[in-house]
């Protein structure tokens, strides 16, 4: 008889969230394919369909609907795995959030496919899609809010049950992600139902649009770190077992997550930096909060290579950096999050650069930024996920990891890495000499300056060739591992504390505080502007469709 | 919370630098006055045609080799869509947008700003160099955001 790493029930519900996450990472790789080969010069898209169409195609079906599904899919596993299963409300609620999330999903796309909402994924106000883009965008975040709600309930009835105890570290962490998201959605919620949807029905004539971009950047930053959280409960609870180490800090771990929770939402204005109607001194707040959010990432780096170092002195590693070579780089459920987080070590440079007051001039709109988001969610974010579903797909199907997929597994973050290499790299270049980012094929009337682009954007062609292929791999093997991979056993690795580890302050599991400390923070960063926004508003745009 | 000595350097170390990097960037800021584009005014959006200074577009002397560009940008270019600049001369962008957001970016200069409707953004640079300079659209606005520009010959 085959068994799974958590109840069967629980187990398809993930997959289901995991199967709807793929298939709009294929439909998003074509688009990116496309993408690339019309700005390299390679191809022309045919009359029917345009550039922006499939622009906005695979960033709302990558950044938005590949990485929503897939968190929560894994976010619902790891909850199962570490609180002794979903109760009936959890399951139920998982199945209503997926359900609307779907028909979101499907509105939206619908949408975009009919190029009634050719508005990229930012679909800045006063760019006027359908009236049901946006209610698909909204009945895609209520299905969030609702699956948030299953697994909320789960994690409280655990710490009823479980008096006096230190919840599960995944479990933890998920409802740190979850507080996160929850709060930062609340901005792109109030955005879309109070002024998009009336606005785009024509119920109101005209849109405050300072006050729609301060919301969507309330939102828009945070979404970040909802991508980058999960990822990051890879690295600190399931990696530790796969390579035979221990969590390097329980406490220490924690403390990140708050520490995420906290500075990540007060911050959205470093993305409003070039724009006018809010004053020098609000954004610079917001770049000193922007960039509290190193001290996370620097506790989470010295984890993650104490946790390796641990481990390979334990496997017999004597010289100073001797313990690298012990890590398990053969095994891709190590070898893909590894790259991505050695990725993540330019990539969090570059974030420096971009939320600086001054140097976000040189690099703002152009594909500088475009390169960034690539190496941060495109790479580190999305090889995690990658590594993760090398072992939770097996796990949750009942079959093994082949020696096989494992090899494949390798090739294909290998082919990821590369691709990325090059067209990353081409679009820091070409972006730090000002070339635009969102922008069809152009040589600005064969300028000299436009003109010296074209070279990088050859080589970005190449690379978004070389990821489309990765792509297509990543899917085989995804859909191998779900229907017909060999029966077994895969373990849901989820590592143990430390020998010497001490007793977690009790503090850092007292929600209330947090949020409350949150709810300070954003009203110190956001109160005055929105009030002002609000009751002194600059004169509303009416809606308009440009393409 | 007990804390690992070498995490304790590691962080005291990373803490030190960062906030030597924010002082750094606040003097620069508020010092030096290196702020980013971020012009309080304001102009209704339909009327940007009959609103000083975008009823006349073009550049306007404001002192000892000193002027004032005023370019409005729409849906897809700018007026004028050519400019001849001095060499040297300290200049200022003012534009808005008349319909929806757009970018105004001149690559090789720190002009870089989001041109929102409703609102006035302005920037200043000094030409060093003589040349060819393009301005661009660097924030989607439709389906002609690609050809969106304006030229700029500093001579």
């Amino acid at each position: 008889m085959q068994t799974t790493a958590i109840p069967k029930r629980d187990a398809n519900m993930s997959l289901a969230y995991l199967v709807i996450a793929f298939l709009a990472f294929g439909i998003g790789a074509i688009a990116g394919l496309l993408q690339g080969l019309v700005r390299g010069g390679v191809i022309e898209l045919p009359d029917w369909l345009n550039y922006y169409q499939i622009l906005t195609a695979h960033g709302v079906l990558m950044a938005l609907i590949f990485t929503t599904f897939f968190i929560i899919g894994f976010l619902y596993s790891g909850m199962s795995k570490t609180t002794g299963g979903l109760s009936n409300f959890s399951f139920n609620a998982g199945w209503i959030g997926w359900a609307m999330m779907f028909f979101g999903t499907a509105m939206a796309t619908a949408a975009i496919l009919l190029n009634d909402a050719s508005v990229l994924y930012t679909f800045y106000a006063p760019l006027k899609a359908t009236p049901w883009f946006y209610v698909g965008a909204a009945l895609l975040v209520v299905g969030t809010w609702v699956a948030a709600l299953g697994m909320l309930v789960n994690y409280a009835k655990w710490r009823k049950h479980n008096p006096g105890k230190i919840s599960p570290l995944f479990a933890f962490m998920t409802v740190a992600t979850l507080v996160l998201w929850l709060i930062a959605t609340s901005g792109l919620a109030a955005m879309v139902l109070f002024q998009l949807i009336p606005w785009s029905f024509g119920w109101v004539a005209d849109v405050n649009i300072l006050l729609s971009r301060m919301l969507f950047w309330f939102f828009g930053h945070p979404l970040v770190y909802f991508w980058l959280m999960p990822a990051y409960i890879a690295w600190y609870v399931c990696i530790p077992k796969i390579i035979g180490g221990k969590v390097f800090s329980d406490s220490l771990a924690r403390l990140a997550f708050i520490l995420l929770v906290l500075f990540s939402i007060p911050v959205g204005f470093h993305h409003q930096l070039m724009e006018p109607g809010i004053s020098e001194k609000w954004k610079f707040i917001h770049v000193i909060l922007t960039l509290a959010v190193v001290v996370p990432s620097l506790l989470t780096a010295f984890s993650m290579f104490a946790v390796f170092e641990t481990a390979g002195r334990r496997k017999g590693a004597k010289s100073l950096f001797g313990w690298f070579t012990k890590l398990p780089w053969k095994d891709v459920r190590f070898f893909a999050p590894m790259v991505g987080m050695l990725m993540f070590i330019p990539a969090g440079l570059g974030g420096i650069i971009n939320a600086s007051n001054q140097l976000n001039a040189v690099v703002h709109n152009t594909l500088w930024v475009v390169g960034h988001f690539h190496l941060t969610v495109a790479t580190s974010v999305v090889l995690t996920f990658f590594g993760i579903s090398y072992w939770l797909v097996p796990a949750l199907t009942g079959r093994k990891l082949t020696k096989w997929v494992n090899r494949l597994g390798i090739l294909q973050t290998l082919i990821w890495t590369v691709g990325m290499s090059f067209m990353s790299g081409a679009m820091h270049t070409v972006g730090l000499q000002g070339a635009p980012r969102r922008t069809d094929f152009t040589t600005y009337l064969d300028s000299v300056l436009g003109l010296s682009w074209m070279p990088y954007y050859k080589v970005m062609a190449f690379g978004g060739a070389l990821l489309f292929i990765g792509g297509l791999l990543m899917i085989g093997l995804f859909l191998y591992m779900l229907c017909f991979a060999p029966k077994g056993q895969e373990e849901f690795p989820i590592a143990e504390l430390g020998d010497n580890h001490e007793p977690t302050p009790r503090i850092l599991e007292r929600w209330r505080i947090w949020i409350a400390v949150s709810a300070v923070l954003i009203l110190l960063a956001y109160g005055y502007p929105i009030y002002n926004v609000i009751q002194d508003p600059a004169p509303g745009a009416p809606p308009m469709r440009t393409w | 919370m007990h804390l690992h000595k070498f995490e304790k350097i590691w962080l005291i170390f990373g803490g030190i630098t960062l906030v030597a990097f924010l002082i750094t960037l606040g003097v620069n800021a508020f010092s030096h006055g290196h702020h980013p584009p971020s012009d309080l005014s304001r102009v209704q959006p339909a009327m940007v045609d009959q609103t000083a200074p975008f009823d006349k577009p073009g550049l306007v002397k404001t002192g000892e080799n000193k002027y004032d560009l005023n370019m409005p940008s729409f849906v897809f270019g700018y007026a004028p869509n050519e400019i001849e600049i001095p060499l040297g001369a300290e200049i200022t962008f003012h534009t808005t947008s008349k319909d929806v957001v757009h970018g105004f970016a001149i690559p090789g200069t720190n002009v870089n700003m989001m041109v929102v409707p409703g609102h006035v953004n302005s920037a200043t640079t000094t030409f060093k160099k003589p040349g060819d300079y393009v301005i661009l659209c660097n924030e989607y606005c439709g389906a002609g955001h690609h050809m969106m520009m304006a030229k700029i010959v500093v001579k």
